[in-house]
């Protein structure tokens, strides 16, 4: 049942996908990370519309199903405003800005940890909200959230088969094409999960290891 | 001479609560104010309004002859922006009750951090005057220690040089023993004390150690229920009180203090 031969004969090109499938995470993790700072800058504005944008941006994209909003930017938007993106980017995009939303609530809680003295400290310095941000905030925020911020990475990593629906050839678009050309079903979809595994189970013990570090007692 | 704060009628009010009644108040440049009182009773929310952390619901705070919180468009004041506040917020620096030190920086880049990215020192010139800071109030050994592993008089201490760096026309001292454990007191009041010989600081030493406030301070003023109920010369505040209430207040401290001994 089990045939090793043609495992050692597809294994080359899972591999190739499964490099497509982590380039598309990484892109789509930077997107996220980058969008969620500035949803969650967004939500602390001292503008009204900034922070009901913010808000309404979060809830829309939660609230609707990733499949859907990757569909949406790979099928429709040609149609209703003649923008053609590559299946790459409708994947990027689509992934990077869903785990945004997730993402901002992760920065929301590191920045709220950020003690209160320590915008006042800033302010009586006379830092600029820039400045404040950068040199003071955000260094304390981040290193907190670390750990959670590698399970969202994780997590974004396992959703990547979402994007095999808009023709992005990686891992599981590349095993269906295998098994429609040989009929092969086992070898093909047990080596997809093998290969997430390997990824995914190794990220996470560094994930846990992580966590560790940032527990051990700092004090203010 | 002009003086270098001026409160005009300022109140201060959270929802239904004012902590503020009311109140007219001039520092002189230079001056020694310390402001003593009950908690509760606004001292700290006067600090802070000058420090562009709380904003006054009604009257005018000048600081070295222009408005702090408002600029004249024509004959009507109107809320200032972020920029006029940024320019103004140079004259004034602060000392928080709880340090409030960047606890991810060590003490000397705690100390360089503002006048290099708020000055734009370069980070020698940054690092000179902070270490002369930090041998003022008798740190200067402890430039790449973290805040976490000093005493709170230590902390204290940088956190003094801090704002000692930017050189305010006027720095507001918010309690600043409070959060101290009592053998650590002293030595804070030590440096404070030194800095006040110095002079040409006005400072705002919101404060419960009438000792210490009888000891250096020029004026002053005694706030209860969000007025100034009696200010004067240490003497007169100390040794001849006139109101009910700040004898009372007096009589009280003393008791407590007797009692901590």
């Amino acid at each position: 049942m089990w045939d090793w031969q043609y495992v050692f004969e597809i294994l080359p090109e899972l591999v190739r996908a499964l490099k497509m499938t982590v380039s598309a995470t990484l892109c789509g993790f930077a997107v996220a990370c980058v969008g969620g700072l500035l949803l969650a800058a967004a939500v602390r504005s001292r503008y009204m519309f900034l922070r009901l944008a913010a808000k309404a941006v979060i809830g829309f994209i939660r609230n609707t199903p990733l499949l859907v909003q990757v569909f949406f930017l790979y099928y429709s938007l040609p149609v209703l405003a003649d923008i053609k993106i590559s299946a790459f980017a409708a994947g990027i995009i689509g992934l990077g800005l869903h785990y945004s939303t997730y993402l901002s609530e992760v920065y929301r809680s590191g920045i709220e940890a950020v003690p209160k003295g320590q915008w006042e400290a800033a302010t009586a310095l006379n830092f600029s909200k820039w400045r404040t941000w950068r040199n003071i905030v955000l260094p304390q925020a981040l290193p907190p959230i670390i750990p959670v911020m590698g399970n969202y990475l994780i997590v974004m990593f396992k959703e990547t088969p979402i994007l095999s629906a808009i023709t992005l050839v990686e891992l599981l678009l590349t095993a269906k094409n295998l098994v429609s050309d040989t009929y092969r079903v086992f070898e093909p979809y047990t080596l997809v999960g093998i290969l997430f595994l390997a990824i995914s189970y190794p990220a996470s013990l560094l994930v846990q290891r992580l966590e560790k570090r940032m527990n051990l007692p700092r004090g203010l | 001479m002009q003086s270098i704060v001026r409160y005009s009628n300022i109140t201060k009010s959270y929802g239904d609560l004012e902590v503020i009644k009311g109140i007219d108040l001039d520092i002189a440049p230079g001056e020694k104010l310390a402001v003593i009182g009950p908690s509760g009773s606004g001292k700290t929310t006067l600090g802070r309004m000058l420090m562009t952390l709380e904003v006054p619901t009604s009257g005018t705070i000048e600081l070295d002859g222009e408005l702090l919180w408002h600029i004249r468009d024509k004959e009507r004041l109107i809320r200032a922006n972020e920029k006029h506040l940024h320019r103004m917020r140079g004259s004034v620096g602060m000392v928080f009750q709880h340090f409030n030190l960047f606890p991810h920086m060590n003490v000397l880049r705690n100390v360089t951090e503002a006048p290099r990215k708020v000055l734009g020192m370069s980070k020698e010139e940054a690092a000179e005057s902070a270490v002369s800071m930090l041998r003022k109030v008798g740190l200067e050994d402890k430039l790449k220690m973290y805040p976490a592993q000093l005493s709170g008089g230590q902390k204290q201490r940088v956190a003094i040089a801090r704002a000692l760096v930017m050189r305010p026309k006027v720095m507001v001292f918010d309690e600043v023993t409070s959060a101290l454990d009592p053998e650590l007191v002293g030595e804070v009041l030590e440096v404070i004390r030194e800095i006040a010989e110095e002079g040409e600081m006005a400072m705002m030493l919101i404060t419960h150690e009438m000792d210490f406030a009888k000891e250096i301070a020029d004026r002053v003023i005694f706030g209860a229920d969000g007025r100034i109920v009696e200010q004067g010369t240490p003497e007169q505040i100390f040794d001849n009180p006139q109101s009910e209430r700040l004898q009372s207040f007096l009589k009280r401290f003393r008791a407590g203090y007797a009692l901590r001994d």
